[in-house]
């Protein structure tokens, strides 16, 4: 039914907590009750020492790796990386993954009903940030009894998951793993990321993010946003090697406005499915905490402060050659700042064509090398169960 | 463990000097063959920077922590004493700027370890009054066409080099052929490789 490989038929989960209690956001706002959704791959060992915590990317869900029905064309979103044998070994390890805060795949967000009013929360939802995200993970691992990850790890916006936890739970983490990331969100990105919020905001179905009781979504704007982020994944050679200057079936230009390239019928495709998997104002949230993102802030200007206290774990950080969204000298900067503080760091500049994307297509290599890497963290704790 | 003791020569004199537990930075650490020997036979704790993903590579395979990039960007991102033993194994002759590389091992390393072939071995010699071709290295057969520098060094050279910029060489050891020589004076003449331990120079107590 599924691939050998596959872990098979996954259930996606909730947690529901802060019911009482708010959680705290970073904003000073207070967020209650919280829901988290996430899913759970292979066995927690008896002493609780073979947990991995995969973070998601901008659109990505707890929905990481195997199949939610039997009739799924589409297993999770980095299947390539997890499942029995693969980089991420569900023989081996316990691989976990959730839902981010503000997002669309089950955790509390824009879109879930909001207990004072009974109807959705629209912009009514408290503006969240990788570290308020990265806090209500804490919280599900708490519940699931792990009190230390054996690794972390996630790419682009998850990589930024990855790099809050070691600065703020350093006795949490054995390992972090940041992936084709930033420490810091560059004015560039936050230019990115504006242009795509506004291209919500100028549709008029949008209506200052309350729509979802009118039966008209702002598809148009979130389909450009997406649009503009899909460029942004790219490279100029990967797109020269996908489309080139072909043309979508169609011998010559027509000289009229129609979608004529092959690319902009790529672009529009990929923004008219996103409309019906996203939510716009889940796009807003997300991006927004993308932007606030700056570990170096937090801690008086300087990044490397921000790992003083990570001296204990051990960084695997990647980047990618033609990445130009966070490109390898943004991985550099992060490996100048941890080597400064005293971690244990190794840092690989993966050759690849294909832009932003690569850590999700680059399978062969990045299972070689995370696989490497695991092995010696798996090699540690049974030695240290001897 | 068989497997780890068949160090190669060079390798393993480099690995004789140093001392069992030290911190040791492995610069243009290859495929970690001597970092993984040092960790797992003198208790190291090694960290590695090389250029090659290939190398990179196979060293996380070994479970080592190595970094990929240039050696001085690299170096220049640990603080000064961070390590107990800098090593340069075999990779004097294609350093764009092997002075700048020796001080900043010096500034990150308590003292450093630097292996090189000899280009003042008799062999060498001979061949370039024989044949009028600049001479392979002794231990390192690649023409100077095949890498982006290829510095022709010999003992005499280095060692006057380093007392020239205040480096103290504190232990050596010369090779021929794998085998270690004793003869001191004509090192020059019959070692292929050389492997130094270099430490700032004291300077004369102004007192």
């Amino acid at each position: 039914m599924f691939p050998p490989n596959s872990i098979g038929l996954v259930k996606t989960q909730t947690l529901t907590f802060a019911e009482d209690e708010p959680l705290r956001l970073e904003s000073g706002a207070a967020l209650r009750p919280v829901t988290l959704a996430y899913e759970v791959y292979g066995r927690l060992n008896a002493d609780r020492s073979n947990a991995i915590l995969i973070c998601h990317a901008l659109s990505g869900g707890a929905h990481a790796a195997g199949y939610l029905s039997p009739g799924d064309a589409q297993p999770g979103w980095w299947d390539d990386c997890i499942g029995p044998g693969k980089a991420f070994d569900t023989d081996r390890f316990c691989v976990i993954c959730s839902n981010v805060l503000g997002s669309c795949y089950g955790s509390s967000g824009p879109s879930s009903v909001d207990p004072a009013t009974g109807e959705p929360y629209g912009l009514r939802f408290p503006v969240v940030t990788i570290g308020d995200m990265v806090r209500a993970q804490a919280r599900l691992l708490d519940h699931l009894g792990i009190e230390r990850l054996l690794a972390v790890a996630g790419g682009s916006m998850g990589g930024m998951q990855v790099l809050e936890w070691a600065a703020h739970y350093p006795q949490r983490v054995r390992a972090a793993i940041p992936i084709a990331t930033t420490a810091r969100h560059s004015p560039m990105l936050i230019a990115l990321s504006e242009v795509g919020r506004q291209a919500v905001y100028a549709d008029p179905a949008w209506n200052n993010g309350d729509y979802y009781l009118n039966g008209r979504k702002p598809d148009a704007g979130l389909s450009v946003a997406r649009m503009v982020g899909h460029i942004t994944y790219l490279s100029e050679q990967s797109m020269h090697e996908k489309f080139g200057r072909r043309l979508q079936g169609r011998e010559r230009y027509g000289y009229e406005f129609q979608t004529e390239f092959e690319v902009e019928s790529y672009l529009k495709h990929n923004g008219d499915k996103f409309t019906r998997r996203f939510d716009a104002n889940s796009y807003l949230y997300v991006t927004k905490a993308l932007d606030y993102f700056d570990l170096a802030d937090q801690h008086g200007g300087s990044l490397a402060a921000a790992f003083d206290h990570s001296t204990d774990t051990a960084f695997l950080v990647i980047s990618f050659t033609s990445d130009w969204l966070y490109p390898s000298y943004h991985s550099k900067e992060l490996v100048k700042a941890l080597t400064a503080a005293g971690c244990d760091v190794t840092y690989l500049d993966i050759e690849s064509s294909w832009g932003h994307d690569a850590f999700l297509v680059e399978v062969a290599t990045m299972t070689r090398l995370l696989g490497s890497f695991l092995d010696r963290l798996a090699g540690e704790a049974l030695n240290s169960e001897r | 463990m068989a497997a780890y003791s068949a160090l190669r020569p060079d390798l393993q004199a480099v690995a004789d000097l140093v001392p069992a537990g030290a911190k040791v930075l492995d610069l243009g650490c290859g495929d970690g063959a001597l970092l993984d020997y040092l960790v797992r036979h003198k208790q190291a704790r090694g960290r590695g920077i090389e250029l090659s993903e290939a190398g990179v590579m196979a060293c996380v395979r070994r479970g080592l922590s190595v970094r990929q990039g240039p050696l001085e960007e690299g170096l220049a991102d640990y603080p000064a004493a961070s390590f107990d033993v800098v090593i340069l194994s075999q990779t004097l002759p294609f350093l764009d700027d092997p002075a700048m590389i020796l001080r900043e091992m010096l500034r990150v390393g308590k003292s450093a370890l630097v292996s090189f072939p000899n280009w003042g071995y008799w062999r060498c010699r001979l061949d370039l009054l024989l044949t009028g071709r600049v001479p392979l290295a002794p231990d390192l057969p690649q023409p100077w066409s095949d890498a982006p520098r290829w510095q022709a060094v010999s003992i005499t050279d280095f060692a006057q080099f380093c007392g020239r910029v205040d480096i103290a060489i504190t232990a050596e050891i010369y090779l021929n052929r794998g085998r270690r020589v004793r003869i001191i004076k004509v090192k020059n003449l019959l070692a292929m490789t050389a492997v130094f331990r270099l430490e700032p120079q004291r300077q004369p107590n102004p007192m």
